[in-house]
């Protein structure tokens, strides 16, 4: 129920986006978020409701990286 | 430190058994998938928890819905895995063979369209979920009342995760750390597990989707326990800020107020409800729908919901109880661990 998608923003126009879903173009509200063109957006029952900073793969590089050695 | 050695790790942990809960339906569903009990030791098990709205929402919750769907000029909108859940006279599915108006929705903006366009139907939005959807709604009802729109109306089943973590770390005390909903904590950020974490001694590690996400935090959970930490971490920080989504806590404050809520599996628990403001227009009649179908004598769901028991050593899992039979939620719900166990299970 709480599964949420990310999609790149295309245009934005008064608190709605146009966000591209790998191929499917779907308008969003993004009365929670100020995203920009080109940046991903995390998608919930039509709802924008967080920007994502980074690429997945990047991200979780980052996450690995920062794990303590198991004792 | 790579994926592999996390693996080798969690799969050479010889230590204590070890219980953690994934809180939430999707992470379930993605543990399944990615078969990551598969790849850690057994002696830690992953249990799982109440997060599928739908599988918690009683049956008087279903009712009324029901009741909007059969009255004449009445629409119920509903997300799809309402559709299938039993009330006292079955599903929303079953009831449209009898004329009941219950139709999908893919969000509540399309229920404001669809309620301007229409104005001589009054449609009701059965609004479940947790603090994920709960801004979408709100962000609906401010469109719906900017517009002057008078012929739409919620019909509320909105929980809060603190006061549900909370009752399980008072009432079932062997969990030892939790694997915490990432969408959730979208919106509430990491401040309500650094409280529980504080309270009860034990590791809140927010998680993301993906399978390296959920096996990276049961690592540091893991790692946690043998260090003899409890501390809340988010390891989702590319979607999840410390302070949450503060737009989405402010609108949900601004629709909606706590109120006593009742779980099924975990009965009423206060204040981890919320429910349109006593005076607001577009409330449906949401209060006091605490009523439950009796289940029958072998059914073990209110067990299941709160990771005493798993899926499988329900007597009419599989059995008696499927997903096109439920007795359940969490049979018919796509996030529902009943459901979930029955999709994976070895034949």
């Amino acid at each position: 129920m709480c599964i949420a998608i990310p999609g790149k923003v295309i245009s934005l126009e008064n608190n709605k986006a146009k966000v591209d879903f790998s191929g499917n173009t779907v308008t969003v509200n993004t009365g929670l978020v100020d995203p920009r063109p080109g940046q991903y957006v995390l998608v919930h029952a039509g709802c924008a409701i967080e920007v994502m900073e980074k690429e997945k793969a990047e991200e979780l590089l980052e996450i690995f990286a920062d794990l303590e050695d198991f004792r | 430190m790579e994926t592999a050695t996390v693996i080798e790790n969690l799969k050479n942990y010889d230590g204590p058994e070890l219980k953690l809960m994934e809180v939430c339906g999707t992470h379930t569903a993605s543990i399944f998938k990615s078969g990551i009990r598969s790849m850690i030791s057994p002696a830690i098990k992953l249990i799982s928890g109440p997060g599928c709205p739908v599988c918690v929402t009683p049956a008087a919750y279903i009712d009324k819905c029901a009741e909007y769907a059969m009255k004449k000029g009445h629409i119920l909108l509903t997300f799809g895995d309402m559709m299938k859940v039993p009330g006292t006279d079955g599903s929303l599915s079953d009831l449209k063979g009898s004329g009941a108006s219950a139709e999908l929705m893919y969000s509540p903006f399309e229920a404001v369209e669809r309620a301007a366009a229409h104005p001589e139907t009054m449609f009701v939005v059965a609004a479940v979920g947790f603090e994920t959807t709960a801004p979408a709604y709100a962000l609906a009802i401010e469109d719906a009342k900017k517009r002057g729109i008078k012929n739409l109306k919620f019909i509320t089943a909105l929980k809060t995760i603190f006061p549900a973590l909370s009752w399980i770390c008072e009432n079932q005390p062997d969990i030892d750390g939790f694997i915490c909903p990432g969408h959730v904590s979208v919106i509430i950020g990491i401040r309500p597990y650094e409280r529980l974490a504080a309270k009860y001694k034990k590791p809140f590690v927010i998680a993301g989707f993906e399978a390296e996400h959920i096996l990276a935090v049961i690592y540091d959970i893991v790692n946690q326990i043998k260090k003899g930490e409890a501390r809340a971490k988010n390891l989702y920080e590319n979607a999840v800020r410390e302070q949450g989504n503060i737009k989405a806590l402010d609108i949900i404050k601004k629709y909606f107020e706590e109120g006593p809520a009742m779980w099924r599996g975990l009965g009423t628990i206060e204040r981890s409800g919320l429910y349109l403001k006593k005076d607001s227009p577009f409330d449906a009649g949401s209060r006091g729908l605490d009523a439950d179908i009796k289940l029958p004598g072998e059914c073990r769901c209110g067990d299941v919901i709160v990771g005493r028991i798993n899926p499988d050593e329900c007597p009419m899992f599989a059995k008696g109880c499927r997903p096109d039979a439920p007795y359940g939620p969490c049979m018919v719900s796509g996030e529902g661990a009943c459901g979930i166990w029955y999709r994976n299970r070895k034949l």
